[in-house]
């Protein structure tokens, strides 16, 4: 007893910041022994006010200031302090070096929960994964958003707060559909940002202006022009393709949609590997902080407080329960991690059957390719077992708006798993989530309209607030904008028209 | 190799300010009937704190392409405990639990208020700038900014200057009886015991002389105990608090015939409120006085001031009667600041306005600091306005009247009494 007291990496509940250093390098060790490749990380003590800030910011140590940020504040200031909800133990940010939040009023067991969860679960992550690799550039993200905040600033000061406002909630409107799902963008760097934002500035305007010369020209090239269609593709990212080529806007008007628009698509990885990052994360603190108990590290109260904290945050209450809001994210990908390690490790008849690839391999092999090769949606249709179908309970409803009833067609038994999993995986694309909206055509020698087209998916319509991002949309591009909707069987409506006849001041 | 930690605690706390301002700059419209909603329920005493603000969900959303409800959709929940395959079941009612998946609680929000709370500096701006208050009288109002600095007890820590030696010297002699205690009491056993041994043994024995080397040390260890400690040094505390200098009555005088509607009073209400709040930043203690009047005036709760409603004709002259009662009864105007306030619609009996003037000259505003007068009305002034109207003449600087249509005209009722504040 004695002696395994001695071992101990530290006592009490309270946390000093030597006791959190001790605890960084002993879970590390373990973590380095497990295998985790990480960025350096840097752990950040603040108090609760600074982590509603940072929530405000969606995180971030530096934003730009806009409204918006203002209400999710006290939004979250209203909740917290009534009491409705905690504040989560911790944030992280993907960035080299990696920063992790530690709350002040966290107990020294929260700490090592977090540094074990943030600092090396996410982390590794973050480091690994290849949606983050490829779209992010976790060295420079930092830096851009001093840009971005300084360059907005500035704006503000020159053009006035107000039109900068209304600038940036026309883009904030448009986010969700200003991310490009399948080309990959250039990596970002300050030093190359600050030389080519004035370079860019020149040049676009000259493209734009290019694309819109009203010289007179020979009647030939007006009959050719009339054949070309603009833009000769449909072209899926609303915001760039404002920024490209919007008629109107001036250069630090499309300089301040370019920098929503790589914000945007900064955070666009973190919303297609909520389950996959979170359950990741949550199987590392929770390793990691086992294997210490197993050393005799910390101690049976150390695990007592951990593990409370831990079955609350990885909980997952059924459909019937009040608290029920969906599948929680944490609980799901919880389970799917320490599913696929039993697999690999005690794998069943049954297990060998699905997944004869992965059931009695090396479980940090298998770790490590679905950790980097996967988002939700393929990393569920990949690896969601039957067997924890059936510790889930899982069950799929059909709402069918032309049948008077919901179906529930497929349950956690032999002849529905397939479908299940099929609907769960659905359910995490975030390519059906969103609506399929389109830069359909320009209509570049006459009124100088912009046409959108709505690819119905499922006969899902659109919502009341479409109405009012399209006038958003309407106000960046500066001419008409119209919507149209096409259905599956290839027929063309039009949904919605926004006349605007804003001139430029000293056009003609 | 040894992690980075930053201890980011003491660095500035609202980066959110901006944000914040920003939002109550772009929602001023909302927030602005809000807080006219807010001082509608309030006492008039009752500005000194933030407000909770409810402004439509609605009106502050921030709209995104969206799918609505419809169309086919399939979604996977957890839990089954009675689901067969290919069971069919009613649609649950919307805004419950059911499919959606989580998106129905936020996109439910929407719908409903959307509350916080404003400062009280956030609150009081907005209060000001409904009443066109200039900026250097807004600035006095909201600041505190003349403090005195009074006796709080001890403390601990402190600078020298502040040792307070009675409490420090009390207190180390405390310390000094109750560390030194046991020594005496050992002491003074030992002191017997030596010298029932003196007594009773030869002076060379061994006894006598651990006894003695006994005492010696103990005394020694007595001796040793610090006469004074850090640790018993008490400082006298002082902490500052806003200083008003004494006392003040405030008289809201209110005509509450038929023909004051609820606009008409809750216009007063400003008016009465923006008195108090000067009053508040100049006098330690006020008390406020309520008197209504139709053809007889009594003195009510501020509660039945504004909500109850009488019908009839109207006597001004009997508040006034009654409030020169009240104050050589109650509020002799040697000990108390004297202020008036009164709001009516200027109906009057037309005998009865030269003896309200009459009453104003000879025996009331002698007494007072202030008499202000608005007349919330739309048509002609009748005959009580231009027997005021005689007064203000009389009495420039003690006598303030204005006719109002909107809030934002109260203001050059109490231009003078600012203007003198300043000063």
């Amino acid at each position: 007893m004695t002696r395994k007291r001695s071992r101990l990496i530290a006592e009490g509940s309270d946390w000093t910041l030597e006791a959190i250093a001790l605890y960084d390098t002993e879970i590390g060790r373990v973590a380095r022994n497990y295998g985790l490749d990480t960025y350096r990380h840097q752990l950040e003590v603040i108090t609760s006010e600074q982590m509603m800030d940072a929530y405000a910011a969606i995180g971030m140590p530096v934003y730009y200031h806009h409204w918006s940020f203002g209400k999710h504040f006290l939004e979250t200031e209203n909740r917290y302090k009534r009491g409705h909800m905690g504040l989560a133990y911790e944030i992280v940010i993907n960035s080299d070096p990696c920063i992790a939040y530690l709350m002040e009023e966290n107990t020294l067991t929260m700490q090592a929960l977090v540094i074990a969860h943030a600092a090396y679960g996410h982390n590794s992550f973050f480091k690994g994964n290849h949606l983050f690799k490829q779209w992010t550039s976790a060295d420079a993200i930092i830096d851009y958003l001093v840009f971005a905040r300084n360059y907005i600033a500035e704006c503000e000061e020159r053009h006035g707060v107000d039109s900068v406002e209304q600038l940036i909630d026309a883009c904030h409107s448009l986010s969700n559909l200003g991310v490009d799902r399948y080309k990959r963008s250039p990596p970002l760097s300050l030093e190359k940002e600050k030389n080519r934002q004035r370079e860019r500035e020149v040049y676009l305007q000259a493209q734009v202006n290019d694309l819109w010369r009203t010289l007179p020209r020979h009647e030939a090239a007006v009959a050719a022009a009339e054949e070309r269609r603009f833009p000769e593709e449909p072209e899926e990212n609303l915001l760039y393709f404002v920024e490209k080529n919007a008629p109107l806007l001036e250069p630090w008007q499309r300089e301040i949609v370019r920098i929503t628009r790589k914000i945007g698509q900064y955070f666009y990885p973190q919303r297609q590997t909520q389950v996959m990052n979170e359950g990741w994360a949550c199987f590392w603190h929770y390793t990691l902080l086992n294997t210490l108990y197993d050393e005799g590290k910390v101690n049976d109260g150390f695990m007592f407080e951990f593990l409370q904290s831990h079955t609350n945050v990885v909980y997952q209450p059924p459909y019937h329960h009040p608290w029920y809001s969906g599948i929680n994210p944490y609980a799901l990908g919880f389970a799917m991690w320490q599913d696929i390690r039993r697999i690999c490790e005690n794998p069943t008849d049954e297990d060998r059957e699905w997944f004869p690839g992965i059931a009695g391999s090396d479980w940090r092999e298998t770790f490590d390719f679905a950790m980097r090769n996967f988002k939700d949606e393929s990393f569920i249709a990949q690896y969601l077992s039957p067997r924890l179908m059936r510790e889930f309970k899982l069950f799929s409803v059909l709402d069918d708006d032309r049948r008077g009833k919901l179906k529930v067609d497929a349950i956690h038994d032999e002849p529905g798993y397939r479908a299940l999993r099929r609907n769960l995986a659905e359910q995490y694309n975030l390519g059906s989530s969103d609506p399929n909206i389109q830069v359909w055509n320009v209509d570049l020698s006459g009124d100088r309209s912009l046409t959108l087209r709505h690819f119905v998916h499922q006969r899902r319509p659109l919502s009341a607030p479409s109405d009012a991002a399209l006038e958003h949309l309407a106000c960046l591009w500066g001419f008409t904008v119209r919507l149209e909707q096409q259905s599956a069987d290839g027929e063309v409506a039009l949904l919605a028209e926004r006349k605007t006849e804003k001139r430029k001041r000293g056009e003609r | 190799m040894t992690v980075r930690i930053v201890d980011r605690r003491q660095d500035s706390r609202n980066k959110s300010s901006i944000n914040r301002s920003r939002f109550i700059r772009r929602f001023k419209g909302q927030i602005r009937k809000a807080v006219a909603d807010a001082i509608a329920k309030r006492g008039i005493r009752d500005l000194e704190n933030g407000e909770k603000i409810g402004i439509p969900g609605r009106d502050i959303s921030e709209p995104h392409f969206q799918h609505g409800q419809g169309g086919i959709r399939e979604s996977v929940h957890p839990g089954n405990d009675r689901f067969q395959s290919g069971d069919e079941m009613d649609r649950p009612p919307p805004g419950g639990q059911g499919q959606g998946s989580g998106k129905a609680s936020p996109d439910g929000e929407g719908i409903d208020d959307f509350v916080f709370t404003l400062t009280r500096d956030e609150f009081l701006d907005i209060f000001f700038d409904e009443l066109a208050l200039p900026n250097l009288v807004k600035r006095q109002l909201a600041r505190i900014d003349e403090y005195k600095r009074v006796r709080a007890g001890y403390t601990q820590t402190g600078v020298a200057t502040n040792i307070n030696l009675v409490r420090t010297m009390r207190g180390a002699a405390g310390r000094r009886v109750a560390v030194g205690g046991p020594y005496a009491t050992r002491l003074r056993s030992l002191q017997a015991e030596l010298e029932q041994a003196l007594d009773e043994m030869p002076a060379d024995e061994a006894e006598i002389d651990r006894l003695k080397r006994e005492i010696v040390h103990l005394k020694a260890r007595h001796e040793a105990i610090p006469f004074i400690d850090p640790f018993d040094l008490r400082y006298s505390n002082r902490i500052r608090v806003p200083e008003p200098s004494t006392q003040a009555v405030m008289f809201c005088v209110m005509d509450v015939s038929g023909s004051m509607d609820e606009a008409k009073k809750q216009m007063a209400k400003r008016f009465f409120m923006l008195l108090y709040l000067f009053l508040n930043r100049n006098y330690e203690h006020i008390e406020v006085v309520f008197l209504r009047h139709h053809t007889v005036a009594e003195e009510v709760d501020e509660d039945n001031f504004f909500h109850s409603r009488e019908t009839g004709g109207t006597i001004v002259s009997s508040a006034l009667k009654l409030m020169r009662d009240i104050i050589t009864e109650r509020y002799a105007s040697s000990a108390w600041n004297i202020y008036c306030a009164q709001a009516s619609d200027g109906d009057n009996w037309n005998d009865d306005s030269p003896l309200c003037r009459e009453l104003l000259a000879e025996s009331i505003l002698p007494l007072v600091q202030y008499f202000a007068y608005i007349e919330i009305a739309d048509s002609e002034p009748q005959n009580l306005w231009r027997e005021y109207e005689e007064l203000a003449g009389a009495y420039p600087g003690l006598f303030a009247m204005q006719r109002i249509t909107a809030v934002s005209d109260i203001y050059p009722v109490f231009r003078e009494l600012f203007r003198k504040r300043l000063a």
